[in-house]
């Protein structure tokens, strides 16, 4: 049995004018029926490029090098723009990060929604406009009829976040990538949004990829976590075993810098020393080298490669 | 700060070694302007001069045709000058004026800036508010209408005799309002920085502030915009002239040459009127591109591939 | 929305004083309206006579407001010239220069939108390459030199389009006003070199402008979300990009209509085109101040109702600023 979305040494690049550097190197991730992953990563770590490839939509200059990626068995890597488009927001749906950029600021709600179903449905526009209030009655927007002939900037961030939701729902994807998607709202209101997420999922079996640098977010969510450095996967395993037992020296420093997790009240937060390095000047050996506290000789000369380091978790690191 | 400046000069330099257009570009502006400075002594005759014209050499086109002379490379218009000398003149006329004229532009443009930013308030708001009704109009509008209350002021003989200076003014009056908006913009900007709060602790006094830090800190933006607003000017005095509000033939600019020898176009003499259409052509043309690479480099946020 | 209308109807009337304040004044300083109305051949008891008459001698401020309710009543003063209203006078070559630059504008719209779109969608293609290269040709090059050599290509050379005039013209409301060129094939075809010409100067800009606008547009969130949604490219791009583009070019292209009306000055006077343009360059040519200064206040209306007609549009079309106006 074929896993629902299957990543294997995804390779992306990005083409600039002194050369390629690489983005993303050597990502390989499953992912099955309604289960939810989170990728956790710094800013820069290759983590919303990973995303954002699966659908084959990585800005320019960027593209992939190398790897393939199989949906419900079917290699969408090598698909065709035109037969992409048939999976994009119809099979696996995107929730971006920024819901005040996210909405075309011309277009009604009611429009935007519309045209989403018409893209994959033969549908009428009045049946595409009851769905529409279906999900949007869904997602618990007050007085969702009203929306749908306003404006975006009608709306405040968290009712924009939970339209896009809306949207996102309406094709009844397999699969939602959420990139950041409480980053830019009010903490109040990012709690809302998880749990609105997460209830989601469960209530219609939908898989869920949580793009996010909150660990604390993630370990509430999903069952399943790979933290990304430097475009690697350098740890991967359920939620549960990785919170309570990270291998990686990074993954310990990221855990340890969440209050009321691993630390108890009254301990000192750990801080990891230093900066991740930009994608133009890795060091050799481990990227994580140059923060490590356990750091080595061979860390500086070999990458590790991502290993059984027991409980169910990969970890790419020489010293564990 | 020194090594900051370092840092654009090499980068700047950089940027221009790798554009073929902009070397090219520079090149031939640089030409265009010593031919222009040069012409009295390497034009091959004065056309100011009437004791050399000879009405007999009228109309004889240019050497490579049929009829053509080569002691005239490029014929002769219908008042039998040397194309070429003409044009050599023409383009000196040319730039003198619309080099002046951006200069006047420039100098009241950074005057009511900076009295704007200095003083602010009302006096601001005032002049402010002049600036952005006369930039609401299209500046060569502007021109063209000063050029005509001018024109009948003076009457047509005295503004013959004054043209130089009478363009320069119309020229500098009609496009002041984008070096006042420009200054007074990063004025206000510069105002509220740092090292502006630092000069006032010393107690430097607002106007050797606004002199000694304000002023350089906005001399990019007026270099970005010099550059495009002498095209500007060069296109705005040949619309003057050649609407007869600019220089007389006897003393031609390009826009006056066109003119001139726009009705000969219809006996077939075309090149009386398209070698200095041309030649203005070319001229615009080389600052343009070097202007919009000045920006593009000057402002790399601007820049889309 | 309607405070915003409110207020920008303000500001234009604002303008307006100005820019009669400046006239007015040039008037005063250089006009002779005794001459206007009676010409030169008065003895100077007569004259002072007149002055008084028409309250020459009065203060400069109650001169300005006469002028104001004049002007409020459509009287800008008599023409030396015509001997007639000076707003009769434009508003007798108004059609012609209106004709030319509707033309132009048509031209402008139905070139430089799928040139403009085309360069932004496919920027390194050959044909955006040639289409920005000649665009930067084009802003260097005078429109009385583009139709100076319209007239030697066409007329001159080939004999196939009129080099002047307006050609046969027909009574459009037949009340002997408005003689338009607009029904007649000879009409068309005089109308056809003046109005390329005359469009030649906004077609760069307007393909740069488009461009840019689109480019930039290109880059947002909302259209890499629409692409995440499985749009159609045309939709993405004729729906999405296109409606967001055109906020901006609207409102350029509402000031360059305007700026179009001062280069009908240059154009005119090439193709000898009897409109406004052609009638203000006689009046600076035979020292006509009234008919001068009544020309420059009917252009600046027309530009500052121009103006404020597209921003209030814009209003309309934005919903951004629609709501910020209510509020």
């Amino acid at each position: 049995m074929s896993h629902l979305l299957e990543v294997q040494d995804l390779e992306v690049k990005f083409a600039l004018r002194f050369g390629d550097i690489t983005a993303i190197d050597g990502v390989s991730f499953v992912l099955d029926k309604g289960e939810k992953l989170g990728l956790v990563g710094e800013s820069g770590a290759g983590k919303s490029v990973t995303g954002f490839s699966i659908i084959n939509l990585i800005s320019k200059p960027g593209y992939i090098s190398k790897g393939k990626i199989f949906f419900k068995g079917n290699e969408i890597s090598s698909y065709s723009d035109e037969k992409m488009r048939k999976i994009r927001g119809n099979r696996i749906s995107m929730i971006f990060q920024d819901p005040m950029m996210t909405l075309n600021p011309v277009f009604t709600i009611g429009f935007q929604m519309v045209e989403t179903l018409q893209a994959h449905r033969k549908i009428s526009k009045a049946d595409a406009r009851d769905i529409a209030l279906e999900k949007l009655k869904k997602v618990h927007i007050p007085s969702p009829a009203q929306r749908l002939s306003q404006y975006p900037h009608e709306l405040s961030g968290g009712m924009r976040q939970r339209i896009i939701i809306a949207i996102s729902l309406l094709t009844e994807p397999a699969i939602i990538i959420a990139d950041e998607p409480t980053t830019a709202l009010d903490v109040t209101i990012q709690a809302e949004i998880m749990d609105l997420l997460q209830e989601l999922c469960e209530s219609d079996n939908m898989a869920l990829i949580l793009i996010t640098h909150d660990l604390g977010v993630v370990s509430q969510v999903t069952e399943k976590i790979a933290v990304m450095y430097a475009g690697k996967i350098i740890e991967y395993g359920s939620t549960d075993q990785v919170v309570k037992n990270p291998i990686h020296p990074y993954t310990e420093g990221l855990i340890k810098s969440i209050p009321g997790t691993v630390i108890k009240p009254g301990e000192d937060l750990v801080q990891i020393p230093g900066m991740m390095p930009t994608l133009t000047n890795i060091p050799p050996g481990c990227a994580f080298n140059p923060r490590c506290y356990l750091k080595e000789a061979i860390c500086t000369t070999k990458t590790p490669e991502l290993k059984d380091a027991g409980n169910g978790i990969l970890a790419a690191c020489h010293l564990k | 700060m020194t090594k900051l400046q370092k840092f654009k000069e090499s980068y700047f330099l950089y940027s221009f070694k790798h554009d073929k257009v902009a070397i090219t570009s520079f090149i031939i502006l640089i030409t265009l302007l010593i031919l222009a400075i040069t012409a009295p002594w390497i034009a091959p005759m004065d056309p100011y001069d009437a004791d050399n014209i000879d009405i007999m050499n009228s109309e004889i086109p240019p050497m490579w045709s049929e009829k053509g002379d080569s002691s005239f490379p490029l014929g002769t218009d219908n008042m039998g000058r040397d194309m070429l000398s003409t044009m050599l003149y023409g383009l000196r006329t040319s730039i003198i004026i619309a080099g002046c004229a951006v200069l006047l532009q420039a100098g009241l443009g950074v005057f009511v800036g900076l009295t704007a930013g200095y003083f602010g308030g009302k006096i601001d708001a005032i002049l402010m508010r002049l600036a952005d009704i006369q930039f609401s109009f299209p500046y060569l509008m502007v021109a063209i209408f000063i050029g005509a209350i001018f024109h009948v002021v003076f009457g047509v003989g005295s503004y013959e005799r004054l043209a130089v200076p009478l363009l320069i003014v119309i020229i500098g009056f009609a496009e002041w309002p984008m070096y006042a908006r420009t200054i007074r913009a990063s004025v206000i900007g510069e105002v509220n920085k740092e090292y502006v709060e630092a000069a006032r602790v010393i107690g430097l006094s607002r106007l050797t502030i606004m002199i000694r830090h304000v002023l350089p800190n906005s001399l990019t933006s007026v270099m970005v915009i010099s550059t495009i607003q002498v095209a500007n000017a060069v296109m705005s005095e040949a619309a003057l002239s050649f609407l007869g509000m600019g220089m007389p033939v006897t003393k031609p600019s390009l826009g006056s040459l066109i003119q001139a020898g726009f009705e000969f176009i219809f006996s077939g003499s075309w090149w009386i009127t398209v070698f200095p259409g041309l030649w203005l052509v070319l001229f615009v043309l080389v600052i343009n591109l070097l202007g919009d690479w000045v920006r593009d480099v000057l402002n790399p946020k601007l820049y889309k591939g | 929305m309607f405070a915003f209308i409110i207020r920008r109807i303000i500001q234009a009337v604002l303008v307006m004083l100005v820019i009669s304040l400046v006239g007015f004044s040039i008037k005063a300083q250089i006009g002779d309206p005794v001459r206007d109305l009676v010409g030169e051949r008065v003895t100077p008891e007569e004259r002072d006579q007149m002055a008084e008459k028409l309250g020459l001698n009065d203060p400069f401020p109650v001169q300005y407001v006469r002028f104001l309710k004049n002007a409020l009543h459509g009287d800008l003063g008599t023409s030396f010239i015509y001997r007639k209203p000076t707003l009769e006078v434009i508003l007798k070559h108004a059609p012609a220069t209106i004709e030319l630059v509707l033309g132009a504008a048509l031209i402008v719209i139905l070139v430089s939108l799928p040139l403009g779109v085309y360069s932004a969608l496919k920027p390194r293609s050959l044909l955006s390459r040639f289409i920005m290269g000649f665009s930067t040709l084009g802003v260097s090059v005078p429109v009385f030199l583009t139709a100076i050599m319209f007239i030697y290509l066409f007329a001159v050379t080939w004999h196939v389009l009129p080099s002047f005039g307006r050609g046969e013209t027909v009574d459009l409301f037949g009340n002997n006003y408005w003689q338009t060129g607009l029904l007649t094939i000879d009409g068309l075809k005089h109308l056809l070199l003046p109005c390329v010409s005359l469009a030649s100067i906004m077609l760069p800009l307007f393909i740069r402008l488009i461009r840019s606008e689109m480019m930039e547009v290109l880059e947002t969130e909302y259209i890499k979300y629409a692409w995440a949604k499985g749009l159609s490219p045309k939709r993405i791009w004729l729906v999405h990009a296109f409606k967001n583009t055109l906020l901006p070019v609207i409102t350029v292209f509402g000031v360059q209509v305007g700026i179009m009306f001062a280069f009908t000055i240059l154009t005119e006077t090439v193709f000898q085109w009897q409109g406004m343009g052609f009638m203000f360059l006689d009046a600076v040519q035979r020292a006509d101040i009234s008919l001068l200064i009544a020309y420059l206040v009917v252009v600046a209306s027309v530009f500052v109702i121009v103006n404020t007609v597209v921003d209030i549009m814009y209003g309309f079309i934005n919903p951004t600023i629609r709501i910020a106006g209510t509020r």
